[in-house]
C-alpha cells in the first residue's frame, strides 16, 4: 500500500503527458464541424461525438495537387531519413575508429575542433552552405538535401566514446594473426559495437524524418518537401482544417512513437554515452 | 616504398577519416569561416557583395529589434530551471524498484520524441481560445483563460509550458536517473540511522550527488535555449504577436532567408556563436566550484 501514492504522482504526471495526444487523436476523428463547438466540459470535448477515420484518407485527396501531397511527403521523408542515417553512420563509424585507435599527428587536436563546432549555433554554418548550393543551381534537389547532413561531428564522438570502451586485446591478436586493419576493423569493432551503431541510426533517422530548418530553405517545389514541411504549406492553405490538420501531423509522428518503442533499450542506453566526459 | 609500422597505422588514419572529414571541412569548418567574412558585407544575393567593414555590428548594436529579441529568448530561458528541477523530481520519483516503471517512462519519453512541427501545430490548436483543450479545461473550472499565443503577455509563458511538457521527462530525466542510480544506497542508510527526513536527505545526499549531471544538463540546456525558439515562431505564431515570440534564431531565419540580408544575419549568428561560447566557458568556469564529485 505505501507504493499507491508514487503510482498516483506517476499516472497524473502520465495523463500530462497523454492529454495533448489524446486531443490530437480525437481531434483527428471528428466531424470536421464538431471542432468549432465550445464545450465547458473537458470531458465531452475529448470524445468524438463519430468517429470518422476518413479524415485520415482526406488528407491524401486535399494535399493531391500540392506536388503529390501526403504520400509523396511521406516518401521524401522516408528516402532522405533513410540515405542520411546510412551515411552518416558509415562515416562516422570510420572516423571514430581512427579517433579512437589510429595514431597520426595532430588527431587529438582535431578531434577538438570536431568537439567545438557542437556547440556551432545552425545558423552559422546554414547561410554559407545556402548561398553555395543556391550557386550550384542545387536548390530542390536530393543532394542538397541529403549530402550536406551525412557528416556528424556528434555521431563521430559518440561511436569514438563507445570505440574506447571496446577491450584492446581482441584487436592484438588479430594483429598478430596478419590481420589487417580494415578487416579488424569490419570483423571486430563493427560487430562488437551494434548497439552503439543502432544509438546513433534511431537518433539520426529520428532526427532526419522530423528534420525542418535545411530543407525550408534549399527547398521551394511541392514535390520535393519532406514531411514537416509538408504539413507546414498544407497548414497554410487549410487554417482552420484541424480535424484534417490533426489527422496529418498524427501520421507524420506515428513512425517515431514505433521507432522508438521497437528500439528504447539501444535509445535510452545511448543518452548516457553521449553525456560521457570524453 | 617501405613503411614503418607507425606510418601504416597514421596513413591508415587518415584514409578512415577523410569521408567524414572532408564533409566536415566542406559543410562546417568552411562555413564557419565564411560566415564571419560575409559578415563584414552587405549583400542581398542579387547585387555584387559590397564590403561594409564593422558597419553590420554597430547597426546590430542599435537594432532596437535585436535587444527585444534578444531579451525574449532569454525570457523563454527562464524556463530551464524549472524543467531541470522537474525532470530530476520526477527521477527521483522513478528511481524506486516498481514494477511497471518502464510504461511510466515510455510515456515520458513520448513528447520527446514527437517534438517537431506536428506538436507544434497541435499545441497552436491546444492554445486556441474558444475550442483549444486548455481553455476548455479552465472553463471546466469556472476560468476564462486568456488568448494565449495571441496575447502579447501570454504568448511566451504560452511557449515555455509546451517546452516543459516537451522535455520534463526527456533526455534530462533519463540522465538523471542514470545519476541517481549511481548513489550508493549506504549514504541513505546512514541518513535513515541519524533520523533524516525525505527533504533533508534530497538536499543533503541526492543534490550534490547529482551536481555534475544538473551541471552537464544545465550547460546542454543553455546552449540550446540560446539558439533556440525559431520552429516555434515560424509554425506558431510567425514570432508574433507584435513580435512577443521571435527569438534571436527566428531573427536571423528572417534576414537571411526572407529579407535576402546575407550579411547582416552572419552578423547576428556570430554574436549569436559567440554568445554560445561565452556562456559554455563561463559554466565550465564556475562548473568546477559548484560540482561536487
Amino acid at each position: 500500500m505505501r507504493k499507491l501514492p508514487t503510482y498516483l504522482i506517476l499516472s497524473c504526471v502520465g495523463l500530462f503527458m497523454l492529454l495533448p495526444l489524446l486531443w490530437m487523436l480525437s481531434t483527428s476523428l471528428k466531424p470536421a464541424g464538431d471542432v468549432f463547438t465550445s464545450f465547458d466540459n473537458p470531458f465531452r470535448a475529448l470524445m468524438p461525438r463519430a468517429v470518422h477515420a476518413e479524415n485520415y484518407a482526406k488528407v491524401y485527396d486535399v494535399t493531391r495537387a500540392m506536388g503529390g501531397g501526403f504520400a509523396r511527403w511521406y516518401l521524401n521523408s522516408l528516402l532522405v531519413a533513410v540515405v542520411v542515417t546510412l551515411g552518416q553512420v558509415a562515416t562516422s563509424a570510420c572516423a571514430a575508429y581512427a579517433f579512437a585507435r589510429l595514431q597520426f599527428p595532430g588527431r587529438d587536436k582535431l578531434f577538438l575542433g570536431y568537439l567545438g563546432t557542437m556547440m556551432v549555433p545552425g545558423a552559422v554554418t546554414m547561410i554559407p552552405n545556402f548561398i553555395v548550393m543556391r550557386q550550384l543551381g542545387a536548390v530542390d534537389t536530393f543532394f542538397a538535401l541529403m549530402v550536406p547532413p551525412m557528416f556528424s561531428a556528434y555521431g563521430t564522438f559518440l561511436l569514438r566514446q563507445f570505440f574506447m570502451t571496446i577491450p584492446r586485446d581482441l584487436e592484438e591478436a588479430a594483429t598478430i594473426d596478419g590481420c589487417g586493419l580494415w578487416r579488424i576493423f569490419t570483423t571486430i569493432i563493427l560487430p562488437l559495437s551494434k548497439p552503439a551503431l543502432a544509438t546513433l541510426a534511431i537518433f539520426t533517422f529520428m532526427g532526419n524524418w522530423q528534420s525542418f530548418y535545411w530543407p525550408l530553405i534549399v527547398l521551394t517545389q511541392d514535390s520535393m518537401k519532406t514531411l514537416p514541411l509538408g504539413l507546414l504549406s498544407f497548414m497554410g492553405l487549410y487554417n482552420t482544417q484541424w480535424t484534417l490538420l490533426m489527422a496529418g501531423s498524427l501520421m507524420m509522428i506515428l513512425p517515431m512513437i514505433i521507432v522508438f518503442v521497437l528500439g528504447q533499450r539501444w535509445f535510452i542506453s545511448g543518452i548516457q554515452l553521449g553525456a560521457l566526459k570524453g | 616504398m617501405a613503411l614503418t609500422r607507425k606510418g601504416r597505422i597514421a596513413l591508415a588514419g587518415g584514409l578512415f577519416l577523410l569521408p567524414n572529414f572532408l564533409g566536415f571541412l566542406v559543410f562546417t569548418s568552411l562555413p564557419v569561416l565564411a560566415s564571419l567574412a560575409l559578415s563584414f558585407f552587405a549583400w542581398d544575393l542579387f547585387t555584387p557583395p559590397k564590403f561594409v567593414g564593422l558597419h553590420n555590428f554597430a547597426a546590430l548594436m542599435n537594432d532596437r529589434a535585436f535587444w527585444y529579441y534578444s531579451y525574449n529568448t532569454a525570457f523563454l530561458m527562464l524556463a530551464i530551471p524549472v524543467n531541470l528541477l522537474g525532470s530530476l523530481l520526477l527521477a527521483v520519483v522513478m528511481n524506486r524498484k516498481l514494477r511497471g516503471i518502464v510504461v511510466f517512462r515510455t510515456i515520458y519519453f513520448l513528447p520527446t520524441i514527437v517534438a517537431g512541427v506536428g506538436t507544434y501545430v497541435l499545441w497552436r490548436w491546444i492554445y486556441n481560445p474558444d475550442y483549444g483543450l486548455i481553455n476548455t479545461m479552465l472553463r471546466a473550472i469556472g476560468l476564462a483563460g486568456p488568448g494565449w499565443l495571441q496575447s502579447i503577455a501570454w504568448a511566451k509563458p504560452a511557449l515555455m509550458l509546451m517546452g516543459f511538457w516537451t522535455v520534463v521527462g526527456g533526455y534530462n530525466m533519463v540522465l538523471y536517473l542514470a545519476a541517481l542510480q549511481g548513489v550508493p544506497p549506504e549514504l541513505y542508510e546512514a541518513a535513515d540511522i541519524d533520523g533524516a527526513g525525505a527533504w533533508q536527505k534530497f538536499w543533503a545526499i541526492t543534490w550534490p550527488m547529482v551536481s555534475p549531471t544538473t551541471f552537464f544538463v544545465f550547460t546542454m540546456s543553455l546552449i540550446g535555449g540560446l539558439q533556440g525558439g525559431f520552429e516555434q515562431a515560424l509554425v506558431m505564431t510567425r514570432g508574433g504577436p507584435a513580435g512577443a515570440t521571435t527569438t534571436i534564431s527566428y531573427y536571423i531565419y528572417n534576414h537571411a532567408f526572407v529579407w535576402n540580408h546575407m550579411g547582416y544575419a552572419a552578423a547576428i549568428a556570430w554574436v549569436l556563436f559567440a554568445a554560445v561560447f561565452v556562456v559554455t566557458l563561463l559554466n565550465w568556469r564556475l562548473g568546477g566550484r559548484i560540482v561536487h564529485y
